[in-house]
C-alpha cells in the first residue's frame, strides 16, 4: 500500500502533466486541472494514514526501467539545456551542463557502474509532512494559476507593452513535473534518484521563470539556473565520494554512518541545499525569480524547490548536531536571517519584501539544521509547516491584488480594505501568520529562540535583531492596508473562483494550523524527533494554554467589528489648517492655497540598502562557504 | 503559577500606574521648581475624557486600541502570573502592534507618522528586552517569571550591562524624552500628539488606562534585576523610575536616527559583552 501511494504520487502528476501538454487546448485546461487536483490532494492526505514513525521505512522500489529512463531524460535534459546555454552565450552554465555530464555518465558506466540501492525509496514522518505540503499547498497553487494565467494573458502584455506569449499548457505541465519531481525529492532514498529529481526542479524552476520569454525574464533563468546547477554538482561530487569511501548511495546508509566518515558528502549536498534554498551568497536568483508570473513564485517560495533545499539539509541535522561544519552552516542560515530582515525594511515591491522575507526564513531554517539539536530540529520543521502555507497565501494574495490595481507597490496599497476587503483580509491573515503572536511562524520563532540560546547566546543576539527588523516591515504593511488616504470604492470583481478557492483554502489552514498546531506537533513532529534524539521538545502545556487564549482573543477582533462606527463621531483629520471638502484629504494652508494630504511609510534608504546589505552578506558568507568546504575536507 | 497575582495585577495595576503617572508629574514639576498638580490629578483627568465625545476619523480605529488595551492587561497578567517571559514579550508586542494599528486607521497624517514611530521605538527596544530575557534565562535556567524571581542572589549583579541596555530604552516605553517620538505627554508636544492625534473621549482614557498597565508591567521586568529580596526590589524599582524621571528633564527629544542606533548599540554592546560574560563563567 505504501509503495503503491508513493509511486502514484510521484507518477501520476508526471501523467497530468504529460496529458496537458498533448491535449492543448485552452478550454480543456480546467477539465483536466481541477478533477486531477482533487485526486493529488485526497492522495496526500492519505500520506497521513501510511502509520509512518520517526523511523525511514524502506521501500525497494527495484524496476528496471527506471534507471535507464533517468539516464536518458538527464542526457536528453542536459543537451537541450547546453543548446539553450550556447544560444544565450551562457559559459558559466554551458560549462557547468558539460562537467555535470561527464561526471554523471562516467560514474553509471564507470566506477559506479555497480552502484546498487537496497531500497530506493523510503518514507518517515518528515517525509510525509513535506508530502503533505507539496500536495496540498502546490496543488492549491495548480488550481490558482488556471485562473489567474487565464487573467495574465486576457490582458497580455506587460508595463513595456511586450506581448506575452501564450504558452499555458507547457506551463502547467511544469507545474505538475515540478510537483512530481518534489514527491521524489522527499521519498528517495536512492542518493541518484533523489539527485536526478533534484535537477528536475532545476530544471523546472529554469522554465517556469522564463515564462514570459522577455530579456530580463530569460536573463533571471539564467542566472536561477547557473547557481543550482552549482549546487547540482556540489551534489553529484558527494555522492561520487560518498560511493567511493562508503560503498553506499542510500540517504539512511550516509545518515547512520559514523560523522567523522561523512564529513566531506555532508559539506557537498549541504551546499547544495544551501543553494538551491537561495541562501546568502546565492539569494540574489530567488530575487531574480520574481519577474515570473506570480503562482511560479508563490511555487517556488512556498511548498517547492526552496523546501527542497532546506529539507535535505535538515535531513541531515542529527549528523551536523555539535561539528563544526554544523555551526558554520548555521552561521550561513543566521547571516542570511540577519541580511534578509533588514533587506525587507527598505522595499516598496511587495513581491520583493516577500522574496526577502522568505530568504530569512529559510535561513531560520538552516540555521535549526546547523544547530541541529533536538530542539532546533523540531523547530526547523515546524517553521517549514508554517512558512509554507502562510508564504503561499501571501503570495497569491499580492498577485491577485496586482491584477486588480495595476501595481504591486505597499504604497499603493492605501485603503486595500476598502477597494479589494476580501483579499486584504486574507493578506491581513497571512502577514498575521509571518510575524504575529499566537500565529505560526512566531511560535518557531519562540522554538527557534529557546533551541539557540542552548546552542550558543551569542547566536541569539543576531536573531533577535533580525527579528525586531521583521515587526517593523510586517507591521508598515499592516498599516498601509488599514490606512484610508483618500475615499475609495470597491472594486473587487472579476477574480474567479479558482483564484478565490485555494486563497480561502490557504487562508483557513494558516488558521487551522495555528489552532492546531501543539497536536500536530504531538502527532507528525515529536515522533521524528524521539526517533533520532531519544527524546522531544515541549513549549510547556501552561504556555500552549495561554497561546490558545490569545488566539481566540484575537478571534474575537472581527467580532468588535460589529460596534462598527456605533457610540463614536466622525470629524476629519487634523491637518494643521482649515479641512476643505467634505472627506478632509485636502486642506488650506496658511498663503491660502488648497493642498492634499499624503501618507508615506518610512523606508529608510541610507539605512538599510539592498545593494550594500546585499554585498556585505555575500561576502561574509563566501568565507563561511569556503570553510565549510575545507571543514568537510579535512 | 501564581493566578492571585495575575488578578491582583489586573484589577489594582491600573491604581498603581495612575498613581506612578500622578508621581511623574509631581515629581517633574519639582524638579522644574514648580508645584505641579495633586497627585490624583491623572485619573481625574481620565474621569473628565469619560465624560467627553469620542470623535473619530475612520469608524473602526478605536476598536483597534481596545484591543491593544485588552492585550496590554493579558500580557501583564501573564508577567505577574509568572508565566514565559518569551510568551509575556510576544504578548507585549502584540499589544503594541495593536496600538500602532489604531494609530495607522486613524488616517490622519499626524496619527499615521506617530504610528510609523510607534513601530520604529518597537524596534528600537525590542532587542534590549528579549537580550534581558535570554541573559535571566543563563543565569537562573528558567524562562519562567515565576522561577526568575526565586533566583537567591539579585540577577544585577550578573547582568549589569544587560540592565543598562534595558534601563537605556526604558524611556521609550515610559513614553518620555529623549525618546518620546511617537506621542508624549509633555507640554513641548511635537506631531500634534502623534500617534493619539485622532483619538478622544473614551477610547483615549481607555489608552491612558493601558499605559497605566504598561508602567506597572514595564517596571515589573525592572524589579526582575532585584528580585532576590522584595523590599530591596520595591526600593530599586522606585530609583530606577525617579532616575527616569532626572533623564527625561534632563534631556531633549532626539531624532528616530539616534534613537534607532543608540538603543541598538547600547544593547548589542553592552548585552553582548555581558553574555559573553556569562558564557564565560558557565565554562
Amino acid at each position: 500500500m505504501a509503495s503503491a501511494l508513493l509511486n502514484f504520487l510521484i507518477l501520476f502528476p508526471l501523467a497530468v502533466a504529460l496529458v496537458i501538454v498533448l491535449v492543448r487546448k485552452g478550454s480543456l485546461f480546467p477539465l483536466v486541472i481541477y478533477p486531477a487536483s482533487a485526486v493529488l490532494i485526497g492522495a496526500s492526505c492519505l500520506l497521513v494514514g501510511l502509520s509512518a514513525g520517526g523511523k525511514p521505512i524502506l521501500i525497494p522500489a527495484h524496476f528496471g526501467w527506471v534507471e535507464p529512463v533517468m539516464l536518458a531524460v538527464e542526457g536528453v535534459v542536459s543537451a537541450y539545456l547546453l543548446f539553450l546555454a550556447l544560444k544565450q552565450r551562457d559559459w558559466a552554465v554551458s560549462a557547468l551542463v558539460v562537467i555535470q555530464s561527464i561526471l554523471l555518465f562516467g560514474f553509471h558506466f564507470g566506477t559506479g557502474h555497480s552502484a546498487h540501492a537496497g531500497a530506493n525509496l523510503f518514507f518517515d514522518l518528515f517525509s510525509v509532512v513535506m508530502g503533505l505540503i507539496v500536495g496540498i499547498v502546490g496543488t492549491l497553487i495548480a488550481v490558482f494559476s488556471v485562473g489567474y494565467m487565464r487573467d495574465l494573458h486576457k490582458h497580455s502584455g506587460d508595463h513595456a507593452g511586450h506581448a506575452i506569449p501564450d504558452n499555458r499548457p507547457v506551463f502547467f505541465g511544469i507545474i505538475f513535473l515540478f510537483l512530481s519531481a518534489m514527491f521524489g525529492v522527499c521519498f528517495s532514498n536512492n542518493l541518484l534518484w533523489l539527485f536526478f529529481f533534484w535537477e528536475i526542479t532545476t530544471v523546472c524552476s529554469f522554465l517556469m521563470i522564463r515564462y514570459k520569454m522577455d530579456d530580463i525574464s530569460v536573463k533571471n533563468a539564467f542566472w536561477a539556473l547557473r547557481w543550482n546547477l552549482l549546487g547540482g554538482l556540489a551534489f553529484l561530487l558527494g555522492i561520487i565520494y560518498l560511493y567511493h569511501t562508503q560503498h553506499t548511495i542510500e540517504l539512511d546508509k550516509l545518515l547512520s554512518l559514523p560523522k567523522a566518515l561523512v564529513m566531506l558528502p555532508l559539506a557537498l549536498i549541504s551546499f547544495a541545499g544551501l543553494t538551491k534554498s537561495a541562501q546568502l551568497p546565492f539569494s540574489s536568483w530567488l530575487v531574480g525569480a520574481m519577474v515570473a508570473p506570480t503562482p511560479v513564485s508563490a511555487l517556488l517560495h512556498s511548498s517547492t524547490m526552496v523546501k527542497a533545499g532546506v529539507y535535505i539539509v535538515l535531513r541531515f541535522a542529527a549528523s551536523l548536531e555539535g561539528t563544526l561544519l554544523g555551526m558554520v552552516i548555521a552561521l550561513v542560515g543566521l547571516v542570511t536571517f540577519l541580511i534578509g530582515s533588514f533587506i525587507c525594511i527598505s522595499q516598496n515591491d511587495a513581491k520583493k519584501v516577500l522574496a526577502y522575507s522568505t530568504i530569512a526564513n529559510l535561513g531560520l531554517i538552516i540555521l535549526c539544521a546547523g544547530i541541529g539539536t533536538y530542539e532546533a530540529v523540531w523547530a526547523g520543521i515546524l517553521l517549514i509547516v508554517f512558512h509554507a502555507v502562510s508564504k503561499g497565501l501571501l503570495f497569491l494574495c499580492v498577485g491577485s491584488i496586482e491584477h486588480k490595481l495595476g501595481s504591486r507597490q505597499i504604497e499603493d496599497m492605501s485603503g486595500l480594505v476598502i477597494r479589494l476587503p476580501r483579499l486584504a483580509f486574507m493578506l491581513e491573515i497571512g502577514i498575521a501568520g509571518m510575524f504575529l503572536a499566537p500565529f505560526g511562524m512566531l511560535i518557531s520563532k519562540w522554538a527557534v529562540l529557546r533551541a539557540i540560546v542552548d546552542y550558543n547566546p551569542l547566536f541569539a543576539i543576531f536573531l533577535i535583531y533580525g527579528s525586531a527588523a521583521t515587526l517593523f516591515f510586517w507591521v508598515k504593511w499592516l498599516g498601509k492596508i488599514i490606512n484610508v488616504e483618500k475615499p475609495y470604492t470597491n472594486i473587487e470583481t472579476g477574480i474567479s473562483r479558482s483564484q478565490w478557492i485555494p486563497m480561502g483554502a490557504l487562508t483557513g489552514l494558516t488558521l487551522l494550523i495555528c489552532a492546531l498546531f501543539a497536536p500536530f506537533a504531538v502527532v507528525f513532529i515529536d515522533p521524528y524527533i524521539v526517533a533520532l534524539y531519544g527524546h522531544s521538545m515541549s513549549l510547556g502545556a501552561g504556555n500552549m494554554a495561554i497561546m490558545t487564549i490569545m488566539l481566540s482573543m484575537i478571534g474575537f477582533f472581527p467580532l468588535a467589528f460589529l460596534n462598527y462606527g456605533r457610540g463614536v463621531k466622525v470629524s476629519p483629520p487634523y491637518l494643521a489648517g482649515a479641512n476643505v471638502g467634505e472627506l478632509g484629504q485636502q486642506f488650506r494652508d496658511s498663503m491660502g492655497g488648497v493642498k492634499a494630504m499624503h501618507m508615506k511609510n518610512f523606508y529608510m534608504e541610507n539605512y538599510f540598502s539592498e545593494a550594500r546589505l546585499m554585498r556585505l552578506g555575500v561576502l561574509v558568507t563566501v568565507v563561511f562557504l569556503i570553510a565549510m568546504i575545507a571543514i568537510g575536507g579535512m | 503559577m501564581s493566578w492571585f497575582s495575575g488578578i491582583a495585577y489586573i484589577l489594582f495595576a491600573p491604581f498603581l500606574g495612575g498613581i506612578i503617572a500622578g508621581l511623574d508629574r509631581k515629581i517633574s514639576a519639582r524638579l522644574q521648581g514648580r508645584i505641579g498638580p495633586p497627585l490624583f490629578q491623572p485619573f481625574y483627568d481620565v474621569g473628565k475624557l469619560f465624560q467627553k465625545e469620542t470623535l473619530v476619523v475612520r469608524q473602526s480605529q478605536h476598536l483597534y486600541m481596545e484591543f491593544f488595551f485588552v492585550l496590554m492587561v493579558f500580557s501583564g497578567a501573564i508577567f505577574f502570573s509568572g508565566g514565559d517571559l518569551l510568551l509575556v514579550i510576544f504578548a507585549f508586542t502584540m499589544a503594541g502592534v495593536f496600538f500602532a494599528l489604531g494609530g495607522y486607521k486613524a488616517s490622519s497624517p499626524y496619527s499615521f507618522i506617530g504610528a510609523q514611530r510607534e513601530v520604529l521605538q518597537m524596534m528600537s527596544y525590542e532587542p534590549a528586552v528579549l537580550l534581558a530575557a535570554v541573559g535571566m534565562y543563563m543565569v537562573t535556567g528558567s524562562f519562567q517569571v515565576a522561577k526568575i524571581i526565586e533566583y537567591p542572589h539579585p540577577l544585577i549583579a550578573q547582568l549589569p550591562g544587560l540592565f543598562l541596555a534595558f534601563f537605556f530604552i526604558l524611556p521609550i516605553k515610559f513614553r518620555k524624552s529623549p525618546f518620546d517620538l511617537a506621542t508624549s505627554h509633555h507640554a513641548h508636544q511635537e506631531l500634534v500628539k502623534g500617534i493619539t492625534t485622532e483619538f478622544s473621549g473614551r477610547t483615549l482614557a481607555l489608552i491612558e488606562i493601558a499605559h497605566w498597565y504598561e508602567y506597572v508591567f514595564v517596571l515589573g521586568i525592572g524589579y526582575l534585576f532585584f528580585a532576590s529580596n522584595v523590599w530591596f526590589g520595591l526600593l530599586m524599582t522606585l530609583v530606577i523610575f525617579e532616575l527616569l524621571l532626572v533623564v527625561d528633564n534632563a534631556t531633549a527629544r532626539v531624532r528616530w536616527q539616534a534613537m534607532l542606533g543608540s538603543a541598538w548599540v547600547v544593547a548589542l554592546v553592552a548585552g553582548g559583552l555581558n553574555i559573553i560574560y556569562l558564557m564565560w563563567m558557565k565554562g
